[in-house]
């Protein structure tokens, strides 16, 4: 039996399975971690809805406006950076690079608006006195589980607006290719897909009347 | 590059699916204050669910890989997400402040 044939475990070399899924190493890789990552949130977001449920005295302190006129406008510009984010995923298959980094950059001021916008709707609650295990209104939770939850949110969006600003300039560098591109877009569309969630659950089903 | 193992779906298609999106955001947020019938929890859920469907399917492009990927991916994160609904029931013993049956 020849070298080749002992490596390939019998089977002569050149016969290799092809990938089931028939997409590059690292995109599977991607996909692994936004299941893993979804199911995370799935469970803070029942381990939300178990103690909503429990409390007979859940607050609802979410006023049309600021807050949920805030949320509607992150709302569009989350979508809307995944958009963009869509666009520039068209430019790296184009082989347009400077498109690309554009539509990437771009997408990184939709993250940090996002970002900022959130601190705002935080530090108006804080200021209305919610900390992590006390609230002026009701049961003590609604903090750990709004910080909880809208934080976890809120670190995926900064991690993708670093992570997306690395890879447009090493992009332009060459450093990395237009697959690079097309994987961290699933991470931003999912991060886009998690708030979708997030704005009915958390502040919807929370809203003063 | 990760060329999909379908054609791109194109401009107008994304955009399509943007404005479904934002839409069903809208919705949700008129839904939220004229609640009647339905549970607002289960409306809530189900245009989520759609919107994550749209965003899945079209902007993260699951609709143009391999069927097998869907297969592998969707089947098994509904399977853990669904099992979570079992804690739904000791949600409900809590606020009526019951013990646990000895």
């Amino acid at each position: 039996m020849s070298e080749a044939n002992l490596t390939m475990g019998g089977h002569p070399a050149g016969i290799m399975e092809e990938s089931p899924f028939a997409i590059p190493s690292a995109k599977l890789v991607m996909w692994l971690f936004i299941i893993a990552d979804a199911v995370t949130f799935g469970a803070i977001l029942f381990a939300y809805g178990y103690v909503r449920n429990a409390s007979p005295d859940w607050p609802t302190p979410f006023k049309f406006s600021p807050s949920i006129v805030n949320v509607m406008l992150m709302t569009f510009i989350l979508v809307t950076s995944s958009l963009t984010m869509l666009m520039a995923v068209r430019a790296a298959r184009k082989d347009d690079r400077s498109g690309a980094i554009r539509w990437t950059f771009i997408t990184v001021a939709g993250g940090i608006v996002f970002a900022l916008l959130h601190l705002r709707e935080w530090l108006g609650l804080i200021g209305e006195g919610v900390r992590l295990f006390q609230n002026p209104w009701g049961a003590s939770l609604f903090g750990a589980t709004f910080f909880s939850i809208t934080g976890l949110h809120l670190t995926h969006v900064v991690g993708g607006v670093i992570a997306l600003t690395v890879l447009a300039l090493g992009y332009k560098r060459g450093q990395y290719d237009g697959g690079d591109i097309e994987n961290w877009a699933l991470y931003w569309h999912f991060v886009d897909m998690v708030w979708m969630f997030v704005v009915p659950l958390v502040y919807l089903m929370n809203i003063a009347r | 590059m990760n060329s999909a193992a379908k054609p791109d779906g194109g401009l107008k298609t994304y955009l399509i699916v943007y404005v479904c999106i934002l839409a069903i955001a809208g919705l949700q947020v008129f839904l939220a204050y004229h609640a009647e019938g339905v549970p607002l929890l289960t409306r809530m859920l189900v245009l989520a669910i759609i919107q994550a469907a749209l965003a899945v399917m079209f902007f993260m492009h699951l609709r143009q890989e391999r069927r097998s990927l869907l297969l592998a991916l969707i089947p098994a994160t509904l399977f853990v997400l669904l099992m979570m609904n079992m804690i739904w029931s000791d949600s409900f013993r809590l606020i009526h402040m019951r013990a646990f049956p000895k």
